[in-house]
């Protein structure tokens, strides 16, 4: 199948998040110095510049932290999916991410900041998984 | 040392055209712009030894303009950064480094003469987390940003419609603004859905402009031609570069930037007589008012409502009519610091109304990025 969208490409400091989405175990970053998480991916920890961190698995729980409903893009792969969510997942290991949220109405009504979510692996094309979330019952 | 009161904008202009200018590239629209600015100071390009300028280089710039600067400023962090730029010119003025600086501006935002390309590497931060999901870049970002805005103090989308209405009365005034015709907070909430919450009438409008503003020493600024406007007090900051890495969807660098403008003009929000406000979208500038603590924080609906910052209003804002009426060429905040400075030498005395009364003290503030970054001055009348 022809995938139209902007494909994320790795660069040797993320790769390893881009491999463990792939395997379908999302793995992302930690501060061995704070013992907090971090996102996006870094060659050293945001919060001491210390090159003490570690990659660790995540649950691929979190909550919408804030989203917008997209009405206008036409950009190739997203004009054909309109209207659709995009949303910043706080994960339950604290870090925010970008990702679309999926398998609910993309209205306000239903859509709920707050809401409980969990990842969703989507095998765009065969090198590339992109982490997706989805709502789940409380 | 500080540099309160030490230097002065001493000319302003657009290009010759602004709005739907298809014939002229990018580089054109600052030069006819710095042309401008410098005729109404009483300069010529010789006598520039300062060069600022964002989006373009200052190499280019220079070479187009035939400048050679002791000083030269490249600091490009989005629409903000002409603020900021009022901020290094009065510093490397103050500082005796050079003694004019020629601030330009100019962008084919609409008709892409001249521009580069816009494209995000598929191994760029933004090209790995932030792309593939599909958020129109910046619509989407603030309408995201302003989300969180709803749901942490109820801010509803009349509160936010209520700073477009006003605006357009604004412009409505200004014969250079693109869009004149009134409307009303239900033409707002019932115009195109562009990014939920953001409809169409929330959004800037996308020209082609250019702008420029000439700086002086104080002293020198008394022999030009026009009445000089004191810088009195600046601010910058930022936070992230992509929406993803905003620390707070609801306060950005404009808290520190305000804080450290006000700080250094020894000045009280109470005695500013216009609001010059970075407005490219509705949210920006209610948050932008919050921020820079002309209300406290969640308060931002309930002071732009009523129409309060219209004309005639008890807070003048954006008497130009803003990114949202007038023009928003990409990079707006030049043309915030030109209209303060109109103001403020009261250009529009025989204007009825489009003159701010007793315009003495004015806030400029700009936004840039994806409420990345901040840049505040205050400006006095002298």
């Amino acid at each position: 199948m022809d995938y139209k969208k902007p494909l994320p490409q790795a660069d040797p400091v993320t790769a390893p998040f881009w491999e463990s989405v792939k395997a379908h175990a999302m793995q992302i970053q930690r501060c061995n110095d704070t013992g907090k998480f971090f996102f996006y991916p870094r060659g050293m920890s945001p919060f001491t510049l210390s090159d003490n961190v570690s990659w660790e698995p995540v649950s691929g729980k979190g909550k919408v932290h804030a989203f917008s409903i997209v009405f206008n893009n036409r950009a190739p792969g997203f004009a054909d999916e309109i209207p659709y969510v995009v949303a910043m997942i706080e994960l339950d290991e604290g870090p925010r991410m970008m990702s679309n949220l999926i398998d609910v109405e993309p209205d306000p009504d239903h859509v709920k900041i707050g809401m409980s979510v969990e990842v969703v692996y989507d095998d765009v094309t065969d090198e590339v998984t992109l982490p997706k979330f989805r709502p789940v019952q409380e | 040392m500080s540099i309160s009161g030490k230097t002065a904008i001493v000319g302003v202009a657009e290009s010759d055209q602004i709005g739907r200018v298809p014939d002229k590239p990018a580089l054109m629209l600052h030069a006819e712009a710095a042309r401008s600015a410098l005729a109404e100071a009483g300069l010529t390009k010789d006598d520039v030894d300062g060069l600022f300028t964002a989006g373009v280089s200052t190499l280019e710039l220079g070479e187009y303009l035939g400048i050679e600067p002791k000083v030269t400023d490249n600091t490009s962090v989005g629409g903000s950064s002409f603020v900021i730029h009022v901020a290094h010119a009065a510093t490397a003025i103050a500082t005796g480094r050079c003694e004019v600086a020629l601030v330009t501006h100019g962008e084919s935002g609409r008709s892409r003469v001249g521009m580069a390309r816009r494209s995000n590497d598929p191994d760029s931060l933004r090209g790995q987390f932030e792309a593939p999901y599909g958020l129109p870049q910046p619509v989407g970002a603030y309408a995201m940003a302003c989300s969180r805005h709803m749901y942490e103090y109820g801010t509803t989308h009349e509160q936010l419609a209520e700073i477009a209405v006003a605006t357009r009365k604004w412009a409505m005034l200004n014969p250079k603004a693109m869009m004149r015709e009134p409307i009303t907070i239900e033409d707002v909430l019932n115009s195109r859905p562009i990014s939920w919450p953001f409809n169409l009438l929330d959004c800037c409008l996308v020209t082609d402009a250019g702008g420029a503003y000439v700086m002086t020493s104080v002293e020198r600024a008394r022999s030009l031609k026009q009445t000089p406007v004191i810088v009195m007090g600046v601010g910058e900051g930022h936070d992230h570069a992509m929406i993803s890495q905003m620390p707070s969807y609801t306060s950005f660098a404009a808290r520190h930037s305000g804080r450290r403008a006000f700080e250094m003009a020894g000045v009280k929000h109470d005695d500013i007589d216009l609001a010059m406000i970075y407005d490219s979208f509705t949210y920006t500038v209610l948050l932008s008012l919050e921020e820079l603590g002309f209300c406290g924080k969640g308060e931002g609906g309930a002071f732009v409502s009523g129409q309060r910052t219209a004309p005639g209003g008890e807070f003048p804002m954006n008497t130009n009519g803003g990114g949202l009426s007038y023009t928003h060429s990409g990079m707006y905040g030049m043309f915030a610091v030109i209209e303060g400075v109109r103001q403020l030498r009261h250009d529009y005395a025989d204007q009825g109304i489009r003159q701010v009364p007793n315009c003495e003290l004015a806030v400029v503030h700009g936004t840039g990025g994806v409420l990345s970054s901040a840049g505040t001055t205050i400006l006095a009348r002298g």
